[in-house]
């Protein structure tokens, strides 16, 4: 969603957008895009101006005629094809023949000469020098998207060329490459819009810079003046407005859970090397910029995501890659993709609540020789989950009532009531309160420390909400590029959480 | 060695046909005669396949489907009474129109099903199969008034088990006729037959270097990037079954014109499953197919398909367990075939995954 | 026009096929036909068919999709009835017997086919379907080379092998149906059939209640929802695969003492498609079924199925209910084919 958001663009700068993940950065670029989700989803107001002329695309096709370019975050390259056939995808020069001047256009034979040449001199632009008839397919990745800004380059009618986290897959000799490519491509005249999460990207090109948050346009500081941390401020939210979390907490002598060395291969939120120490008892927050890996830090350790270090929890190791163990050893994770992880929508709320602990701990099944063969106990089930209802207050119509009629609130409830189930003495939470609606937000974040005080479980929440994680924990753990740069009191300046968020850890 | 391993399907059966015909005694001559005869009326329903697997569609189990539009201008032509090659090209003419209609219905039904296409192709050959009888066996003569009373069945409705083409047969093999005595045995050599299947070949071929042709094969790599690049997927999807359906329709005439009778409730039964073997046993494969395998395809699948009685009489003392092999033959390489391309998707989907 | 929701949940292909059953009937009933023999025969298909369409559920619900290769199960079946017939077994034990082996030879042939399906995910419904045809004509080639003696199954003189169709008369035909059969108001309800369909209709609905069957269907319904809660699709779909082929093994040995013979060679070909057109017509998906799509289906489609050609051989001369079968059976796959994804 979208609230008066406003961006201008110039020819020949280069304007860097910058957001969390869910600010409207993709939803934006969508509806430039002509892109038809946009409108089956009931279209948008507002205006948009190319060269001063109003515009309003139906199709990704209509706004590349009219000079939009795009390169994409994942390759929209046919691995099978050659380079020069893939920059000149659907747009081939090509000669009449006797077949096409009867059957249509279609079925002009294609240019071989001319595609290369073109191509070659595309490819020459973007300071790649490998043979444009080459396939595709095996090249490495950093070629790859070069590939992609030559094709877009090679459209005539370029006028504004958008990149979307172009150097995400990069290494950093082949960034520093796109980087300067893109200073050469906006000093050709082209107006660039930059999408990225690289604050230290934003500040060595850009000539502007627009912070999107929750749709919103909240900040245009100028590169020449501002510093990352004041972008990651601006990007994450305005702290001061919670109250920090005050409870006194003393650590115990051991933790109960130490991860050293952690490394998680979680496609976006890749782990690089983690080292925590959790105490017993404890309420730890884990913060930090999409993408950096926060989330992946519990995936990894509940076994969803291949890892590998050394975490051992009450003393024992605790071997990796195996939910089923983690599970069995008294650890439970509430997943930060409910729809995927979280839920099954289709079966009813007493049958989500009391899954996990069937499969993981054999509960709520009738004795019987055969432990496969043991039928489900349905009254201790459903009393069961009457009795999670009523404790979270989940809203429905009843314990069979499908989950997926229920809302995002009720639903999230769910899933820490399927968690809670499991008795965990530790339990992960990531993204608690993500798309659900704002009287809801509190209710399950007090579930969650009414969990903390009454049953003693330690709780390891996951949150881009820094304001939520101040709010709830005994200490924030910050997160960048996949490794631990802090670990705050929640009550510690906001200038401390912004550098944090940024990579530079606050003096000492 | 690398070489031998991929071309392993087709050597396999090249050494399984030289077995064949080892075991079996079977005179060059007659083996020479059968395959100009096969290879003729057969190629140009295995090339019908080929525009579809390089959309992206897979292998096209509803050219029997095509093959039906076929065998209803067949009828009518004989109907009618139009012999010879007027006779043929009046059913071409009529044919042409009656598949294009076919196509576009398969090609939305591949719409509706992506991912499913090659099941639902199948199928859908089954239950037009359904249609086809409802016509051919209750609606002529009753409610679609017909006076060839030779054709009719005897209750007055409904066509014959088998049609007498005669009055067709030949009309484009011996357009130019031309016989070649080998051994003693006066062979007849189609010559337009395989005029019109060079032809094919050559357009098939010229089709690939158009544009049009560029946006199919790109769609058979990735249907996304092909539809963030512009190119209406769906549309062309629609056009290539359409295609691969009147090219059928044309291939089953030619068949048709060839054996002389039309087995009107059999004849294309079989089409799809014999025509998509024969283009697998050449090493294509559910996602790759060429001309030049086309053609191999259907050189050593209808060789194995005539030595294999044979050899089952030769080695086995019984014809049968030869006819039964070669139907075996048949499934077994589609199995194969559906089975490795699926393992591939897989394998590969999982690698994406986790990079 | 506000469709009330069972109606609209129903869907237009299912209200079709009753409507045309519904006219069946009415005509029958108009022209005074022998309603009792339609019933009869009716109740009877349903008892023979019924085991086949359920060795069809714990497919579906195993995320395997529609099981096509139905006939690797059914050939395991056949075998069993071969070397039971062969040794000269008699009645129920020979029924016992067939039923064993089958059984015995689907537990392997369940397990490979689910290891091969485990690789070949999202193309199960179509290497289904050729592996079980490859395995049929695999197997005419075997039934004529096989080393089967017993003088009532192979060919009389100078052929080899076995016989096409091999008679179960005075051996085990319709051991079950005659078991506890009794007739009411001139319909013969064939019991003992029936009797062991719904034993074995209850113990598959049993069976999804225990610890195993939650977690197969678990699995299918959200793989990655499973391996976060540690199960194993790949063992799900497994031991889905092995009761399927189980199923339908123990189906085909019922189906034969209930016909009368055992069909070998081409005629397990095409007889996993009457079978998924009952599940399907009777409300399940590609994705989800349940056992009363089972029982819904079957009685539909096989009354159908039973009552079309007496009824329209009033009118019409040929045979149309063979048409109208391929029809109604492939439009009704077809129809669940493009609903994939709109549950």
């Amino acid at each position: 969603m979208l609230k008066g958001v406003s961006l201008a663009v110039r020819a020949g700068e280069i304007h860097a957008l910058v957001g969390e993940n869910g600010a409207g950065k993709s939803t934006l670029m969508n509806i430039l895009f002509g892109m038809p989700v946009i409108q089956e989803t009931g279209g948008y107001g507002g205006e948009v101006r190319l060269e001063g002329t109003p515009v309003r695309f139906q199709s990704p096709a209509e706004a590349m005629e009219a000079g939009l370019g795009m390169v994409h975050q994942e390759f929209m390259l046919l691995p099978g094809f050659r380079i020069a056939e893939n920059i000149k995808l659907n747009r081939e020069p090509a000669r009449a023949n006797l077949l096409s001047r009867v059957a249509g256009r279609g079925l002009r034979t294609i240019d071989v000469a001319r595609m290369r040449g073109d191509s070659r001199r595309a490819l020459d632009q973007v300071g790649l020098g490998i043979d444009e008839w080459l396939p595709v397919a095996g090249l490495p990745v950093g070629h790859m998207q070069f590939i992609e800004i030559a094709r877009e380059v090679d459209k005539e009618r370029l006028k504004l060329l958008i990149f979307d986290e172009p150097t995400a897959v990069l290494t950093e000799t082949d960034a520093e490459r796109l980087l300067h490519v893109m200073r050469g491509l906006a000093a050709k005249g082209h107006a660039i819009l930059f999408i990225t999460h690289r604050l230290d990207e934003v500040l060595a090109v850009a000539d502007r810079i627009t912070v999107l948050r929750d749709g919103e346009v909240v900040g245009t500081p100028d590169p020449r003046a501002t510093t990352a941390a004041r972008i990651a401020e601006l990007m994450v939210g305005r702290p001061a407005a919670a109250t920090a979390h005050r409870r006194p907490f003393a650590a115990g002598a051991e933790p109960v859970l130490t991860i050293e060395g952690l490394r998680v291969d979680m496609p976006g939120e890749r782990v690089r090397d983690v080292t925590l120490r959790v105490a017993s008892g404890e309420i730890l927050g884990i913060g930090g910029l999409a993408g950096h890996g926060k989330l992946g830090i519990a995936n990894g350790i509940m076994g969803l995501y291949p890892a590998a270090g050394r975490v051992s929890f009450e003393g024992k190791p605790l071997p990796l890659q195996d939910s089923r163990g983690a599970l069995g050893r008294r650890l439970a994770f509430v997943s930060e993709d409910r729809r995927g992880v979280g839920l099954l929508p289709e079966e009813s709320i007493e049958l989500n609540i009391a899954l996990s602990a069937l499969e993981a701990q054999g509960r709520f099944l009738h004795p019987f020789p055969v432990p496969a063969l043991r039928l489900l106990d349905h009254g201790a089930m459903r009393a069961h989950a009457q009795e999670m209802i009523r404790s979270l207050d989940i809203r429905c119509t009843g314990p069979s009532q499908q989950t997926r009629r229920l809302s995002g609130g009720n639903q999230q409830k769910v899933c820490v009531a399927r968690a809670m189930t499991l008795e965990p003495k530790l339990l992960f939470v990531s993204e608690p309160t993500r798309g659900i609606d704002v009287g809801a937000k509190q209710r399950v974040l007090d579930s969650l420390a009414a969990l903390n005080r009454e049953r003693g479980v330690t709780l390891v929440v996951t949150s881009s909400e820094l304001a939520e994680l101040r709010a709830l924990c005994d200490r924030v753990a910050i997160v960048y590029q996949g490794r631990v740069v802090a670990a705050l009191p929640p009550d510690a300046p906001d200038a401390a959480f912004g550098l944090a968020m940024a990579g530079e850890p606050a003096a000492a | 060695m690398r070489a031998l391993l991929r071309h392993s399907v087709p050597l396999l059966f090249g050494a399984l046909c030289v077995f064949g015909v080892v075991v079996a005694e079977i005179s060059p001559s007659f083996l020479l005669g059968e395959m100009m005869v096969r290879v003729g009326r057969n190629s140009l329903l295995i090339l019908s396949l080929l525009i579809p697997i390089l959309a992206g569609l897979g292998l096209n189990f509803g050219i029997v489907i095509g093959a039906m539009a076929g065998q209803i201008a067949a009828v009518l032509v004989v109907h009618w009474g139009v012999p010879g090659i007027g006779g043929f090209g009046l059913a071409w003419l009529l044919a042409t129109p009656i598949a294009i209609l076919f196509g576009i219905a398969t090609g939305l039904l591949f719409n509706k099903a992506k991912g499913r296409e090659m099941v639902s192709g199948l199928i859908a050959g089954y239950f037009a199969n359904g249609l086809y009888q409802l016509l051919f066996l209750f609606a002529v003569g009753s409610i679609i008034p017909f006076h060839t009373e030779s054709m009719l069945l005897p209750q007055g409705y409904g066509i014959r088990n088998t049609v007498d083409l005669s009055s067709i047969q030949y009309a484009v093999d011996d357009l130019v006729a031309l016989r070649l005595p080998v051994q003693g045995i006066n062979l007849r050599v189609p010559v337009v037959t395989y005029g019109v299947i060079a032809a094919v070949c050559f357009l098939t071929l010229f089709f690939f270097r158009t544009r049009l042709g560029q946006q199919l094969r790109a769609m058979g790599q990735d249907d996304h990037v092909a539809a963030i690049a512009g190119i209406p997927v769906e549309r062309n999807r629609v056009l290539a079954t359409v295609l691969s359906t009147v090219l059928a329709s044309w291939g089953q005439l030619l068949f048709l014109q060839n054996i002389g009778t039309l087995n009107t409730y059999n004849s294309h039964e079989q089409v799809g499953m014999f025509a998509i073997a024969a283009l697998l046993v050449s090493g294509a494969t559910v996602s790759r197919a060429t001309v030049g395998q086309a053609l191999l395809g259907a050189i050593l699948f209808h060789t194995l398909f005539v030595v294999s009685p044979l050899a089952g009489k030769a080695l086995a003392g019984d014809a049968q367990i030869g006819e039964y092999f070669r139907v075996f033959v048949a499934y077994a390489v589609i199995t194969v075939a559906l089975v490795l391309h699926a393992w591939q998707s897989w394998a590969s989907a999982r690698e994406a995954a986790r990079s | 026009m506000r469709v009330p929701g069972a109606l609209r949940e129903a869907g237009l292909p299912r209200l079709l096929i009753a409507g045309f059953l519904a006219l069946l009937l009415g005509v029958a009933v108009a022209t005074r036909m022998d309603l009792r023999s339609l019933i009869s025969d009716s109740i009877t298909r349903v008892g023979r068919n019924g085991i086949l369409v359920l060795a069809l559920l714990p497919a579906v619900q195993g995320g395997l999709g529609l099981n096509f290769g139905l006939p690797l199960g059914i050939v395991c079946g056949l075998i069993g009835c071969v070397v039971s017939l062969n040794a000269g077994i008699h009645g129920p034990a020979g029924l016992l017997a067939a039923s064993g082996i089958g059984l015995a030879l689907s537990i392997p042939a369940g397990i490979g086919y689910g290891w091969l399906l485990n690789r070949t995910r999202g193309q199960e419904m179509m290497v289904g379907t050729y592996l079980g045809f490859a395995v049929v004509s695999m197997m005419s080639v075997f039934w004529l080379l096989a080393p089967f003696r017993n003088p009532t199954l192979v060919w009389a003189i100078g052929g080899r092998g076995l016989r096409t169709t091999l008679s179960l008369g005075g051996v085990f035909d319709k051991v079950l149906d005659r078991w506890l059969s009794f007739t009411v108001g001139g319909i013969t309800i064939p019991s003992g059939t029936l009797i062991l369909f719904a034993a074995l209709t209850f113990l598959v609905w049993l069976f999804f209640r225990t610890r195993m069957g939650i977690t197969i269907a678990a699995a299918r319904s959200h793989p990655r929802f499973a391996r976060a809660a540690g199960i194993s699709d790949e063992r799900t779909r497994i031991q889905a695969s092995v009761l399927s082929t189980a199923l339908g093994a123990v189906g085909i040995v019922v189906f034969s003492q209930s016909y009368g013979f055992v069909q070998l060679y081409t005629a397990p070909l095409l007889m996993a498609f009457p079978a998924i057109a009952c599940i399907l017509i009777g409300g399940a998906t590609v994705t989800r079924a349940t056992i009363g799509n089972v029982l819904v289906g079957t009685v539909l489609f096989q009354s159908i199925l039973t009552v079309a050609l007496p009824v329209t051989s009033q009118v019409i001369q040929g045979d149309i209910s063979e048409t109208a079968r391929l029809i109604i059976q492939n439009g009704m796959i077809l129809y669940a084919l493009t609903r994939i994804g709109r549950t």
